[in-house]
């Protein structure tokens, strides 16, 4: 397996097969076969787009939950995040260590939205104790990059 | 009135200005350029080096240093030459550190080169060479290289240019534009020429630490018979990512060094403080940076290369430095023609080869310091010319 490849796509996900093979100095071929196997095996798990939407008026409110959990038989950690992943306004659920158990990046269309859902749906959760609710005010950086608007090439014009 | 042009230097004004002022000139009129222009990096200098360098101000080391450069990093660079090229020099009688390697040039062939004397400089190759011999009263000796023999250096050819008069070679491998190395044997054959003559070499070696499949610079002092001979000159510029801090070095016979840091003492007094003390932090611990920085061109490199050889335009594979120089020929264009077309038609800026010299004519060159996004961009664009000139 190339890890290469897989720097290569999370730089840049729409980097194509023959372009990422010209760069390995590998063939179109190798490349394709290396990418489907690390799909099968769940090792790449998508592609997406990385989308400011502080550009939009449709901007969407997120929050980092912090969730405290009390584990019950048959109840633990792992059920309780698995839970918790199924609802469509999660973004994104760890397991966290130190204070708090699982965090939890929920996202919603205005403040109030979010604040209801921790409030009917995870506060309420068998095994959850505690929840606290941090709403992200801006994003400065996502996924290595850096979401600032400037001209980052201020090379001057010394061409020789 | 004071008629200037009489009374400055005709030498000077004699100098050829850069043929690609007007160029740029033209592009950067314009909005939305793609330009593979910039010979320097697009990676910033490694963090810790930039943090030694403010640590330095913090410290309050704002003062001169010795005109050859601290004592630590001199040290440095002589045990990094060691490690990295087999070089042996001694850091107190034959190094000097200087404002970039263009300092370094300048005072080598200051102090090689009296009024008549002949250098003979390959070409294509980096501009600065030409001029600094003709402010020195010298020569330019110009030895054309060609692609036939992967823009290097030949014995058989060099032996033709050498006269009683010839006073230096100018050996600026790895090759900007053209990428060319000159390996160990390709050295050995120079030694082979230049043996019972007092012809000294000027080995610009500033590329150094970018050579691609493999292949390890071979630097031309590690060969025997060159070692007493050459005057090695290299930099951090290229390597670290270090343009804007203007650090370099050169290295060579201590009787040379000593007059040669006569010239520094005179016109510059030392190297800038801050930008030595963030040098031996790159020296001593960004082997690794390097390896990326390295890796990472070496993939834009095979992309883009891989570009023009399907868009027609062939391209050699270049062993180091971090420029593809495609041949443009096929177009029936002549570089500066076919980049000022290709500028004004899709806002894509090269540089004409021609600019390296008159060999350099039918070739254009394309830096890879581009994210290969931007690289794709250019070449997606230059497809589009191609097409429009019914060249594709």
């Amino acid at each position: 397996m190339d890890k290469k490849i897989l720097k290569l796509l999370a730089k840049d996900s729409r980097t194509t097969a023959a372009q990422i093979a010209t760069m390995l100095g590998r063939t179109e071929e190798e490349v394709r076969a290396e990418i489907a196997e690390m799909e099968a095996a769940g090792i790449i798990r998508g592609y997406k787009a990385l989308i400011d939407w502080e550009k939009l008026d449709s901007a969407a409110v997120t929050a980092m939950i912090e969730l405290k959990v009390t584990p019950k038989a048959g109840f633990g950690f792992e059920e309780v995040a698995e839970r918790v992943a199924k609802y469509p306004e999660v973004e994104a659920v760890y397991l966290m260590s130190g204070v708090y158990d699982l965090s939890v990046m929920v996202r919603g269309k205005t403040f109030q939205e979010v604040a209801m859902f921790v409030a009917k749906e995870l506060s309420t959760l068998d095994s959850v104790t505690q929840t606290a609710t941090h709403f992200v005010l801006r994003r400065y950086k996502e996924m290595d990059v850096e979401l600032i608007d400037r001209n980052t090439d201020d090379r001057g014009n010394i061409l020789l | 009135m004071i008629d200037y042009e009489k009374l400055m230097n005709p030498t000077v004004c004699a100098l050829k200005p850069s043929g690609i002022r007007k160029f740029f000139d033209i592009a950067n009129t314009m909005d939305n350029v793609i330009s593979l222009g910039v010979g320097e990096p697009d990676f910033p200098t490694p963090w810790q080096i930039r943090n030694t360098g403010i640590r330095s101000l913090e410290r309050g080391r704002t003062r001169y240093t010795a005109n050859r450069g601290l004592a630590q990093l001199r040290e440095e660079i002589a045990a990094y030459l060691q490690r990295k090229y087999g070089l042996a020099y001694d850091a107190a009688t034959q190094l000097l550190v200087t404002v970039g390697g263009s300092e370094a040039i300048d005072a080598a062939i200051r102090v090689l080169v009296q009024p008549g004397d002949e250098v003979i400089i390959p070409q294509p190759s980096y501009v600065c060479y030409e001029p600094i011999t003709q402010l020195a009263g010298g020569v330019p000796v110009i030895f054309e290289t060609t692609a036939q023999e992967d823009f290097k250096v030949t014995p058989e050819r060099l032996r033709a240019l050498i006269t009683p008069r010839t006073k230096a070679l100018i050996l600026p491998y790895p090759c900007n534009p053209t990428g060319a190395v000159m390996e160990r044997a390709d050295l050995e054959a120079l030694a082979e020429v230049l043996k019972d003559t007092d012809i000294m070499v000027i080995s610009d070696e500033i590329y150094s630490e970018l050579t691609f499949g493999g292949l390890r610079h071979c630097s031309a002092a590690s060969i025997p018979a060159l070692y007493d001979r050459t005057v090695t000159i290299n930099g951090f510029s290229k390597a670290f990512s270090m343009t804007g801090w203007r650090l370099g070095y050169a290295c060579g016979p201590a009787p040379i060094m000593t007059q040669m840091t006569k010239v520094h003492q005179f016109a510059i007094m030392c190297a800038p403080t801050a930008s030595q003390y963030a040098a031996i932090e790159a020296l001593k611990n960004c082997d690794e940076d390097v390896r990326k920085m390295v890796e990472e061109y070496d993939m834009r490199r095979r992309l883009i290369v891989q570009g023009f050889n399907e868009l027609g335009l062939t391209c050699r594979e270049p062993k180091g430095a971090f420029y593809a120089f495609p041949c443009i020929r096929s177009t029936g264009m002549d570089s500066e023609t076919f980049c000022e077309k290709l500028l004004r038609s899709q806002r894509v800026a090269l540089v004409p080869g021609s600019a390296f010299g008159q060999g350099g004519d039918g070739f254009v060159r394309a830096s890879y310091c581009y994210s290969t996004e931007h690289i794709l961009e250019a070449l997606r664009r230059t497809k589009l010319f191609l097409q429009q000139e019914g060249l594709l």
